[in-house]
């Protein structure tokens, strides 16, 4: 049995990641998925979180947003609308973004959309988490 | 005869042009480059996603909610939507009128058809807003940086027009890069999707796949005008770069030319004069 398997991670943009690795953490819509090689077919629609895999000893972290992911036996592909490697966020901007949206739910008023909020607080906490692994 | 000096502003008026157009096609190679990059950085999704939805087809083949997505509604074509990419500048030799002609000849083809515009691109703007036509949608300056969001905005105000059966069909005419000296016409039909052949496969799945499906095809149809907006930014560069080598090069002949008269002007100037001089002492004699 193959003990790796190819992750492809892309956006719209680009590709982010194309290479063998021996597991992976994908949060799906429906709650984490682990994945190792000679998985059963799947598809499922992707949630917003931390995406982690690893290759050989090292253990690597992204945050996506929304999107779709296919699993195959030999290969997973990750169709993210966004995605970005834990060394490419912007800690600063992301703890900004956390805390604005922190603000906006503990001070409720009718002006604003509560699950817009939701959704920018899910964001910003994947990109922080992703980010403070690096 | 013309003066020594009004040919050789000339020949300096035509430098000075030649000076811009070279610069203008360095500009463009290096525009191209990048366009280039982005439009091979997309290629990746748009191939997964393929792969994904025709894995999805197979599995939800037969399924009577598949073939009655509003995606995939075929009608008498009786309204259509058309989406025309053009460049924002000129300059480009015929990059923008092969593609207003490609979209009169669209039209021409469809007569009975009513046809509401989304002109996207300066050029084409300029050229329907005289024209007798519906236009619904203006997108101008997108091409200087082509954005997924812009992208996917153009694609689900078309989407949304014919979920609500506004239209019938949704076309785009846009020029393809093919390669630095060539560009390709299109003409795609967006809507209603073509789906490609799917072979079925053993999922599991979260959602019923014809779920996930729904929720695939606008997004195909959102990375298929990205995809054209990168494509005919990098072709709008080659055109430009094509024509601005033509013109460069068309100066260097005017020069030269003009660089063989002007000598020859001079030399006849000396010749006149030596002969004036020789008679005047023939004459004193």
């Amino acid at each position: 049995m193959a003990d790796t398997f190819e992750l492809e991670i892309a956006t719209p943009e680009r590709l982010l990641i194309r290479e063998q690795v021996n597991e992976a953490q994908i949060p799906a819509r429906n709650g984490y998925l682990g994945v190792l090689p000679e998985h059963s077919p799947l598809i499922a629609e992707l949630g917003t979180g931390e995406l982690s895999y690893t290759v050989g000893p090292h253990r690597r972290f992204l945050s996506v947003d929304g999107g779709f992911v296919e699993v195959l036996p030999d290969r997973v592909r990750v169709l993210a609308d966004r995605a970005e490697k834990a060394d490419e966020i912007d800690m600063e901007r992301a703890r900004a973004a956390l805390e604005r949206a922190r603000d906006r739910l503990s001070n409720p008023n009718t002006a604003i959309d509560v699950a817009r909020a939701l959704n920018a607080l899910k964001r910003a906490q994947a990109r922080v988490t992703a980010a403070g692994h690096k | 005869m013309p003066s020594l000096i009004d040919i050789r502003r000339r020949i300096r008026s035509v430098r000075n042009t030649q000076q811009i157009t070279k610069a203008m096609k360095m500009v463009s190679a290096a525009k191209l480059r990048r366009a280039q990059d982005r439009v091979i950085a997309a290629r990746p999704y748009a191939g997964v996603l393929g792969h994904a939805l025709s894995d999805l087809i197979g599995a939800a083949a037969g399924e009577e909610r598949l073939a009655s997505n509003p995606l995939l509604a075929r009608r008498p074509e009786q309204r259509i939507l058309l989406l025309l990419l053009t460049g924002d500048r000129g300059l480009a030799g015929a990059f923008n009128s092969n593609l207003i002609k490609a979209s009169q000849s669209f039209v021409e083809e469809r007569a009975g058809a009513e046809i509401a515009w989304v002109l996207i691109g300066r050029k084409g703007r300029d050229f329907y807003r005289k024209q007798a036509v519906r236009i619904v949608g203006e997108h101008i300056g997108l091409a200087a940086r082509v954005e997924y969001r812009d992208a996917a905005a153009i694609a689900s105000d078309a989407i949304q027009r014919f979920r609500d059966q506004e239209v019938d069909a949704v076309y785009l005419v846009n020029n393809e890069f093919k390669s630095v000296i060539s560009q390709k016409l299109t003409v795609t039909r967006l809507l209603p999707i073509e789906l490609p052949e799917g072979k079925p496969l053993d999922y599991i799945y979260e959602q019923p796949p014809v779920e996930i499906l729904e929720k695939m095809l606008p997004r195909y149809v959102e990375t298929e005008v990205y995809r054209a907006m990168l494509e005919s930014a990098a072709a709008e560069h080659a055109a430009r770069m094509t024509a601005m080598d033509a013109a460069t090069s068309n100066a260097a002949e005017i020069i030269e030319s003009l660089t063989l008269y002007l000598n020859r002007v001079r030399q006849a100037s000396i010749t006149k004069e030596i002969i004036e001089v020789v008679s005047g002492a023939a004459a004193g004699e």
